[in-house]
């Protein structure tokens, strides 16, 4: 597969996974706030907008919810908003065109053109949830219509980074609000959880599962290890894991953050749990870079030499 | 009950639908006197009420919308607009067509070999020498860049009209990287999930077959000894207007879309980089202009194109489609010898006759036109999408002055030819069909032992009433044009009494058993899209560099 298609591929996954992961980490938020008054809104709002790695702004007035969604669910010119992460899953797939499927790219290019209404004419979480419906969509034709080919493994690879990222800090959020924050069910409910997690615990729920479920369970799907397995195994069937080549490689960088995950005592992970995540969102962004190296190379560097033929 | 083609009046030209130009005025609105195939076509859309009509009508648009079948103006994504009622050609009315697009292709052929061979047109006086020399498309550096088979077009679009009389007209040959194919296929598909009942009814020539035709065109050019040719489309990029075309072409043929930055020469060949390292490739379908494919070679700043790519053709190990410097044939001025080349090369009488033309070099001809120029249109012999177009019976009295300066400076580069009354056909305006000028452009496609002619083509029409431009940039439209076929099969089946043997799963559209429409159901006929952005796409001289996608900073 030509690389320059690869690469948008790549980021037609991270990008659907990001606007679904946004909405969940906002709509919980922001129906937190709503619903207990002893949150400082200000502080929950510059919480929020760091851990979601948009700066907050200095001092001044109030951080408010709206804010907040301007900044992160409306604001289409930033690729780190919902409606922005939309509209360039659709620009990904347009260069893709050729390549994706016609209910793919027609999924993500109805998305981009009902944005304007859906932004002006929906409530808060009416928004939200069609936001996660419109990536259900999209990631349902993914798998079901989609030869396990390479471009289902970049689309997923892409997806599966993008999601141990948001989920990481899906779980920091409850870290840096402190006790104040959302509660461990709440943020099991926001990534569809909340029954799994019943199911595996039988209701035995504490603070300590919850977490182990998010960050560890081998079983659900927008677990950290989980995602994170899903994009080794992309990679896997890339080619990549045998070579023994000295580089840095994406599979190797994925690897080392899942068992440092894996093979640590949940207790020691909850005692320091922002710099836990932070780790993990920082593996992910060099496996992308490393896989954005080994397999999306661009043709800047090369001169013509006027080549002698 | 209200039909929408009742009290449809007769325009300033011939019409399609009634066969009638404006003089002949009372008949037009007695349905008797419509051609064949249009009656057939009112008998099924007239049980349609108009608000079925405008909703399904709608319902194009949006599923244009939904597809992204769009063109580009200044950076925005429009959809093209489809006129739900088609362009009906009768197989006779196609017979008399087809064929000349062909010869014309064949001519053409020819003279780019020779031009860029031996040049004996120039030498048996049929053409003058200054005609090749002054064109701003004859590339020397083409000279000896050739398919291995021979082809240099593999893909031609004929731009023909019908005048006052009906007859048909060659306005332009697109010889170099004609557009508006992936409308005529979308347009087909469009029309039949909206319209089934049609063409249920009526028998209209698939189009289907184009993406497969034109993969085997080019798989024909792949350089001597490649047994299993890769062939890629290069385009300039999604900012280019014609990008929807060119992806669409590349799906159907299930090839790679290239950009220039994905391929690269080394050792004498040409290279696509891909997540495997690098691939071999053997056959460019390229849509960017000359100008811009090799900046060793042309323009320097381009980024579109590929550093060396004439290099490696020249060595044979790559096919270019369509070859490069393809422009000197299509120039509108060499469009005025066409006539006589096809008699030089073919011997051969043309079968469809130009539009009469004044060439501007002609001194007698140039005081002619600088005196009648109020009742003539002149165009810029390169230009495209109606650019520089003057039509002097339109233009202000400044606008004329100022071209008479224009002409009389280039008198190379103008053309001049009468205000030719572009034919009309029924389109929905408003709640009412009414006349609207179109015009016609057929694809043809040449492996190297045949050309081929896509039945039907892309029509495009203009929307605004009397307006004579039909140009997507300037508001045009376009309709699904049908090619009606008298089909083998069809005749079998209306033999057998039209019974159904075997349990019938799904009950399918009606089928119109109207005595009229029954004997009209063996004319088997296609329908083909109309196209869009007719214009050649323009390549900016420097790619966009927001072309990456944007990696997040989180």
């Amino acid at each position: 597969m030509l690389s320059r298609i690869a690469e948008s591929l790549f980021w037609v996954g991270r990008y659907v996974e990001r606007a679904d992961d946004t909405s969940r980490i906002l709509d919980t938020h922001l129906q937190l706030l709503l619903e207990d008054p002893w949150v400082s809104e200000d502080l929950a709002c510059r919480s929020l907008l760091a851990v979601m790695g948009a700066s907050p702004p200095p001092v001044g007035p109030a951080v408010t919810p709206s804010h907040v969604m301007q900044t992160l669910a409306y604001n289409r010119l930033n690729a780190q908003s919902i409606a922005g992460a939309l509209d360039a899953a659709r620009e990904n797939a347009r260069r893709a065109r050729e390549t994706i499927s016609t209910e793919l790219w027609e999924c993500l290019n109805t998305t981009r053109n009902d944005l304007p209404s859906a932004i002006a004419n929906r409530t808060t979480p009416e928004f939200f949830a069609w936001v996660r419906e419109r990536a259900a969509v999209a990631a349902g034709i993914t798998d079901s219509a989609t030869s396990r080919d390479q471009i289902w493994t970049f689309l997923v690879l892409g997806r599966s980074i993008e999601r141990a990222d948001m989920t990481a800090r899906l779980v920091a959020t409850r870290a840096v609000a402190g006790s104040s924050g959302p509660s461990w069910t709440t943020l099991l409910r926001s990534c569809g959880a909340y029954e799994a997690f019943l199911r595996a615990y039988r209701g035995n729920a504490s603070d300590a599962l919850a977490a182990e479920f998010l960050l560890l369970d081998p079983l659900f799907p927008r677990s950290v290890v989980y995602a994170l397995r899903q994009a080794e195994q992309c990679l896997v069937t890339l080619g990549e894991g045998n070579d023994r080549a000295s580089s840095e490689s994406a599979v190797r960088i994925l690897g080392r953050v899942r068992s440092g995950l894996e093979f640590r005592p949940v207790g020691q992970l909850l005692e320091n749990l922002p710099a836990e995540m932070e780790e993990v969102q920082r593996g992910c962004s060099s496996a992308s870079d490393a896989v954005r190296v080994r397999y999306f190379p661009t043709g800047l560097h090369d001169d013509w030499v006027g080549e002698r033929l | 009950m209200a039909d929408l083609f009742e009290g449809y009046p007769t325009g300033n030209a011939w019409d399609e639908m009634t066969g009638l130009v404006s003089s002949d005025t009372e008949e037009a609105t007695s349905a008797d006197v419509w051609r064949a195939q249009y009656a057939q076509l009112r008998g099924t859309m007239a049980r349609l009420s108009p608000q079925e009509i405008r909703a399904r009508g709608d319902a194009l648009a949006r599923s244009y919308l939904a597809q992204g079948v769009t063109f580009d103006i200044g950076g925005e994504e429009r959809p093209f607009p489809l006129d739900p009622v088609p362009r009906v050609l009768d197989s006779d009315e196609w017979n008399t067509l087809a064929p000349g697009v062909a010869q014309r292709v064949k001519a053409l052929e020819k003279l780019l070999d020779d031009i860029y061979g031996r040049q004996k047109v120039v030498t048996d006086g049929v053409i003058p020498r200054a005609l090749i020399t002054s064109s701003a498309h004859f590339h020397r550096q083409a000279r000896g860049i050739v398919a291995a088979n021979g082809v240099r077009v593999q893909v031609a679009g004929i731009d023909v009209i019908r005048d006052s009389e009906g007859g048909w007209r060659v306005l332009e040959d697109n010889v170099r990287v004609p557009s508006g194919v992936s409308y005529v296929l979308s347009n087909r598909r469009a029309m039949a999930q909206t319209f089934p009942e049609l063409f249920s009814s009526m028998r209209v020539m698939p189009v289907a077959d184009y993406p497969r035709r034109l993969l085997s065109a080019l798989t024909a050019a792949a350089p001597t000894g490649v047994d299993d040719p890769v062939v890629v489309v290069l385009t300039p990029g999604v900012y280019n207007s014609a990008y929807f075309e060119h992806s669409l072409l590349a799906r159907l043929m299930g090839v790679e879309l290239v950009e220039g930055r994905d391929l690269f020469c080394s050792g004498g060949r040409v290279y696509m980089r891909t997540t495997e390292g690098r691939r071999r490739v053997d056959v460019i379908y390229r849509r960017v202009d000359d100008e811009f494919i090799d900046p060793v070679a042309f323009r320097q700043d381009s980024l579109l194109g590929c550093p060396g790519l004439l290099s490696v053709a020249r060595l044979g190990n790559v096919a270019i489609a369509n070859a490069v410097g393809n422009g000197v044939a299509d120039d509108k001025l060499m469009y005025t010898y066409v006539p006589d080349l096809i008699r030089y090369y073919l011997g051969e009488e043309p079968l469809i006759s130009n539009v009469d033309t004044w060439r501007l070099e002609e001194p007698d001809a140039l005081s002619e036109v600088l005196d009648r120029l109020d009742e003539l249109v002149v165009k810029p012999v390169d230009g495209s999408g109606g650019k520089g177009i003057i039509i002097g019976p339109v233009a202000s009295r400044a606008e004329l002055d100022e071209a008479r300066t224009r002409l009389r400076l280039d008198p190379r580069g103008w053309i001049a030819q009468p205000v030719v009354q572009l034919s009309t056909v029924p389109t929905l305006a408003g709640d009412r069909l009414r006349p609207r000028h179109v015009d016609l452009r057929p694809f043809a496609v040449n492996d190297g032992n045949d050309v081929w002619v896509l039945p039907g083509g892309l029509t495009r029409v203009a929307l605004q009433e009397g307006e004579l431009i039909v140009n997507s940039s300037q508001g045009g439209g376009s309709k699904d044009t049908w090619v009606m076929g008298r089909s083998r099969w069809v005749e079998d089946l209306d033999e057998a009494g039209d019974v159904v043997s075997g349990p019938s799963l799904r009950q399918g559209p009606a089928v119109d058993t109207h005595p009229d429409a029954a004997r009209h159901a063996q004319d088997q006929q296609q329908q083909q899209a109309a196209a869009v952005a007719p214009a050649t796409p323009v390549a900016p001289p420097v790619a966009p560099t927001t072309d990456v996608p944007e990696a997040p900073t989180c």
